[in-house]
């Protein structure tokens, strides 16, 4: 099977200030896929996922090496509209960071900052973002209350939501489960197993289970660097690299 | 000695520091109200002065304070919280960042005659603004600016970072983040700053005695002299026209302040997280 590329990753090396975090990193990421990232605590995959829709700008003395191609367009390149880049590659963060606002304006909130006005046009965004987020059926009677009234559970899922009322193509999570509770995480990666349909994920995870669990294909990082990236079946099952079946073993990490 | 009887000593000596400052606020306020309020009538707060205040009420001071302090604000207020947005969310950390705010906190510290001084100097005589309600506004304006930007900056700094982060993921410029999501979410502490810098402003007298200047009339434009409530207290007292006016007039000045207090305390509780009711949030009409 012929599987479109969407990210394609050349060389990338990334310093904070004088510590390289990420070094000479390639690799490419299917469309479609849920693609998940693993490795110890300060590995490198926490930023190699920043760097895919620029959050790194915002770092004090982040330096991006190499070539990152999103549908072929290098997304560090000079004429790139970060603010566009984003709303295509949107992201979802560890603990969950509803805006202090009502539900239905926490969704309404990326449609309104990118012009989309009127009553119904919005209404109707939020209902199917919220429905898409798997999330309509709680909220549906209290759209008005304070978001922050959600479990953190119904908090993420509305943070998906409206990442989807600004019609991403990618979805890049750093742990998003890592704040929730069993259940809750069972409803949340049930629900990314859906959303790869229509949208291409990548999840960085300190949950090895939940990655062999809800990923396509599977990298590991250690130092830095990327060490192994395959399907996650093969990965989990018979790893090519030594560290690899280390790790996933349980050795260290 | 042991730690237990030390832990003791400690309790006393700490506690009666604690009362004692209590004791003096009190006294302080008791004295200035057990002598004016039984002055303080719906006439006195209505009526205008007769026979330079040794009569009458103080109705014209109250609205010259209220001018000047609506003045003072007006100016104030967009120009710190500009500063302190700019400091906060968009200036990068560095030699700039530090100098100006090195300059504001050492602007806060400067004697308010200074400002008087300077407001004279230059609003008054250079600038031709003359003892008016505008020379004298401005003059405050300068004066509660550092205490406006220092706690418009704190105010966005308690706001947590992954608002930012959400926004911006989001595809929202700095801007709409700003403006949407933590600004509205500053609200509460920026307000705090605000009501502080009232009664700041409200209880100044040298400085708006230099530039203001001290009519007893109603001023009818900004070009026109004011007399504030301080500056009045301070008139009958060191000219001593009436003792009782001037305790009447301080005790209306320290029931305004208890309340601007008041007003503080109740927003700075609301700042609280998880108590925090979203006053800015749109009532939704669907489903």
């Amino acid at each position: 099977m012929v599987q479109t590329i969407k990210f394609s990753i050349d060389g990338l090396s990334v310093a904070y200030h004088d510590f390289w975090a990420l070094s000479e990193v390639s690799l490419e990421i299917p469309a479609h896929r849920v693609t998940a990232l693993i490795g110890p605590s300060g590995c490198g995959k926490s930023t190699f996922l920043k760097t895919l829709n620029r959050m790194n700008d915002l770092v004090d003395g982040a330096k991006v090496k190499g070539a990152v191609l999103l549908d072929g367009q290098d997304i560090y390149g000079r004429e790139v509209d970060v603010a566009r880049l984003r709303k295509r590659v949107g992201m979802v963060f560890q603990r969950p960071n509803p805006f202090p606002m009502s539900v239905y304006d926490n969704v309404a909130y990326g449609p309104r900052v990118h012009g989309t006005r009127g009553r119904a046009t919005l209404d109707a965004l939020v209902e199917r973002s919220l429905r898409s987020a798997a999330l309509w059926d709680e909220v549906k009677d209290r759209l008005g209350r304070p978001a922050l009234d959600l479990s953190g559970g119904q908090q993420q899922r509305l943070v998906i939501a409206r990442l989807l009322a600004v019609e991403p193509e990618v979805l890049l999570m750093d742990e998003p489960a890592s704040s929730l509770d069993p259940i809750s995480t069972a409803k949340l990666e049930e629900l990314i197993h859906r959303l790869k349909q229509q949208y291409t994920v990548v999840i960085v995870t300190h949950n090895l289970q939940q990655a062999a669990r809800i990923s396509d294909y599977t990298a590991f990082f250690l130092g830095g660097r990327l060490i192994e990236l395959d399907g996650t079946a093969k990965l989990f099952t018979t790893p090519v690299d030594k560290r690899t079946e280390d790790y996933i073993t349980g050795r260290f990490g | 000695m042991n730690s237990r009887r030390q832990e003791s000593l400690a309790r006393v000596a700490l506690g009666s520091a604690a009362c004692l400052t209590v004791a003096v606020m009190l006294a302080i306020t008791g004295q200035v109200l057990a002598s004016g309020l039984s002055h303080v009538s719906p006439a006195f707060l209505l009526e205008a002065p007769r026979s330079m205040g040794r009569e009458g009420g103080i109705l014209p001071t109250i609205i010259s304070t209220a001018y000047l302090t609506t003045v003072a604000l007006a100016v104030a207020s967009p120009l710190s919280i500009g500063a302190a947005v700019y400091l906060a969310e968009y200036a990068r950390r560095g030699r700039l960042v530090q100098g100006i705010r090195f300059a504001t906190e050492s602007l806060a510290g400067v004697p308010s005659i200074i400002f008087g001084l300077f407001g004279f100097s230059v609003f008054v005589l250079k600038l031709g603004m003359g003892w008016s309600v505008l020379s004298g506004g401005l003059t405050l304006a300068l004066m509660i600016l550092p205490t406006m930007v220092r706690a418009t900056e704190e105010a966005l700094q308690s706001v947590p970072a992954r608002y930012r982060e959400g926004s911006l993921a989001l595809g929202a410029s700095r801007w709409q983040t700003v403006t949407r999501v933590v600004l509205p979410s500053a609200l509460p502490g920026i307000a705090t700053g605000v009501i502080l810098s009232v009664g700041r402003a409200v209880g100044e007298t040298a400085a708006v005695l230099l530039t203001a200047g001290s009519a007893l009339g109603v001023p009818q434009s900004l070009g026109d002299p004011a007399r504030s409530m301080a500056v009045h207290l301070y008139i009958l007292a060191s000219e001593g026209i009436s003792m009782d006016r001037a305790y009447a007039t301080g005790s209306v000045l320290v029931i305004l302040v208890v309340l601007v207090n008041a007003a503080t305390n109740y927003l700075g509780r609301r700042r609280v997280p998880g108590r925090r009711k979203h006053a800015w949030s749109r009532p939704s009409s669907s489903a």
